[in-house]
């Protein structure tokens, strides 16, 4: 094996494996059964995983047909709209959250026009950390789909077509079937940032436990006083990620 | 925004000096040679410090003053891991306590005191006047974290009030507590007198009397593995000194 290749990776992995290795060290082991049964990490933990997994089906739901516009269809100023759908990739989560506020806030262009009809205010609820993580993983199943549906062969898509089946047919029972595996690597991919998203909610949703408090923000804010509370609440999120990876390994490795 | 103020404090700083010219107030400081100047302050801090290390870049010519401001108890935890900081000016003995537990810092002076007020939007949606308005089921009000000062004083003072507030969020440091009320996504808040002063005019401040229970002492040290020891401690006479008492008076701070 080449040198200049095998000591980079070799970098590489320690770089990735050391900080995980350093939280297993430190942890407080004797002590953790008992924190990690702790109301208020449960509490987070449950909410956690609610809404990643609420934010994740929304995705899904408006990021799939996206994908299949990008892919599919002849749309004028579809590189424009492709730029616009990878910018909370690369935007930093608390501006995303600053924007959501913007827009959705009781004081937003928005949503000052559903506070005003219908009394809803979305920042602080449960619905908001919902939207904030979407807002945040959207593009990374927009990508995962639209990426499967360019590698897909439209030959089955046009046979179907011409034995008479209409594009939502079509859509439903060719399309959608052939690109599962990548709408579901898709999915976990999503599913994952949703999990660890922290700026955009604690900036759009803010932070109250049982309610908008997810894991991150939990563990964010167990630092200031406790670094071991912390750890376990890091560690408690790291096994989740592991476990829910580790689950869909097979489809996902098979299509990555 | 603070790319811009420091810009302005180094155009500042140039424009002094020029005019000083060889005047006997010329520069005090002896090397002459670029370095700069690490102080980590409380959120609470952020323009009467911005202020003083714009004085103290114009009478030390060559020296950069860089400011890490935020929750005094995330500046606390990233001291004892061993952030690069010469200074650190806390919100609360409490948290520079931790700092000093760490054998990181020596004899902390209480460089004033400050006091909460309740801050709501110019408008004053819910009609907020009194501490007892923030108990009404349908006034949202945002609360700093306990595990931070400005949450930790708030606690206080309703407990000495005997009130029970059910917050919409707990905010990571009280500028982005502060920040729901200039937006408008809260009815209320508990920040420092100052923060409101500070806002300039966006938020209404409103004294109440239970605040005397929850005055926070503001400690300063230089710290004892400063980078640059000397500038530190000039840093910390700057602050104890007369101007700099008349910088923190003028945003509401009081004297210890």
């Amino acid at each position: 094996m080449p040198w200049p290749l095998l000591v980079p990776a070799l970098a590489g992995l320690a770089f990735l494996v050391l900080p995980l290795a350093g939280l297993l060290v430190r942890a407080p082991w004797g002590t953790l059964p008992q924190r990690l049964t702790e109301p208020r990490v449960l509490e987070a933990l449950r909410l956690s995983l609610v809404t990643a997994t609420v934010a994740t089906a929304l995705c899904l739901l408006l990021g799939v047909p996206l994908a299949w516009l990008l892919a599919r269809t002849a749309l004028p100023g579809r590189r424009l709209v492709r730029a616009l759908v990878t910018v909370p990739l690369v935007l930093p989560p608390v501006v995303g959250g600053v924007a959501l506020l913007l827009v959705l806030g009781r004081r937003g262009l928005v949503g000052q026009w559903l506070y005003d009809a219908f009394g809803v205010s979305l920042p602080f609820t449960t619905t908001g950390v919902v939207l904030a993580e979407a807002f945040v993983a959207m593009p990374f199943l927009v990508i995962a789909v639209e990426g499967a549906l360019r590698a897909a062969d439209q030959r089955y898509e046009e046979a179907a077509a011409t034995l008479g089946a209409s594009r939502w047919t079509v859509f439903r029972r060719v399309t959608l079937p052939m690109v599962a595996p990548g709408v579901l690597a898709g999915a976990v991919l999503c599913w994952a940032r949703a999990l660890g998203e922290f700026g955009a909610t604690i900036t759009f949703a803010g932070n109250f436990p049982g309610r908008t408090q997810t894991m991150p923000l939990a563990v964010y804010l167990a630092l200031e006083t406790d670094p071991d509370a912390a750890i376990v609440l890091s560690l408690a999120l790291l096994a989740v990620s592991v476990i829910i990876l580790a689950a869909l390994r097979d489809r996902w490795v098979g299509t990555a | 925004m603070l790319g811009r103020l420091f810009l302005a404090a180094a155009l500042a700083s140039v424009l002094s000096l020029a005019a000083c010219g060889s005047s006997s107030d010329a520069p005090a400081s002896g090397s002459g040679a670029a370095t700069s100047l690490t102080v980590f302050a409380a959120a609470s801090l952020t323009e009467s410090f911005t202020e003083l290390g714009r004085q103290f870049e114009s009478t030390h010519s060559g020296t950069k003053v860089t400011f890490n401001f935020g929750s005094s108890a995330t500046l606390a935890q990233q001291i004892t891991q061993g952030a690069p900081a010469d200074v650190f000016a806390a919100a609360s003995p409490a948290t520079m306590k931790t700092v000093t537990d760490a054998g990181l810092a020596s004899s902390p002076t209480v460089f004033v005191k400050n006091t909460l007020q309740i801050a709501v939007p110019k408008d004053n949606p819910a009609k907020v006047e009194s501490l007892t308005d923030l108990t009404g089921p349908r006034v949202k009000v945002a609360l700093c974290a306990e595990q931070v000062p400005c949450g930790a004083a708030a606690a206080k003072a309703l407990d000495a009030a005997g009130l029970k507030v059910t917050p919409v969020t707990l905010e990571q440091d009280v500028k982005a507590t502060l920040t729901k009320v200039r937006l408008g996504e809260v009815d209320a808040a508990l920040v420092y007198r100052t923060d409101v002063i500070a806002s300039g005019g966006e938020v209404t401040g409103i004294d109440f009397p239970e605040v005397r229970q929850a005055v926070n002492d503001y400690p300063i040290a230089a710290l004892t593995t400063a980078p640059a020891p000397d500038l530190a401690k000039r840093f910390v006479d700057l602050v104890l000194s007369r101007q700099g008492g008349d910088v923190l008076t003028k945003a509401g701070f009081q004297a210890p």
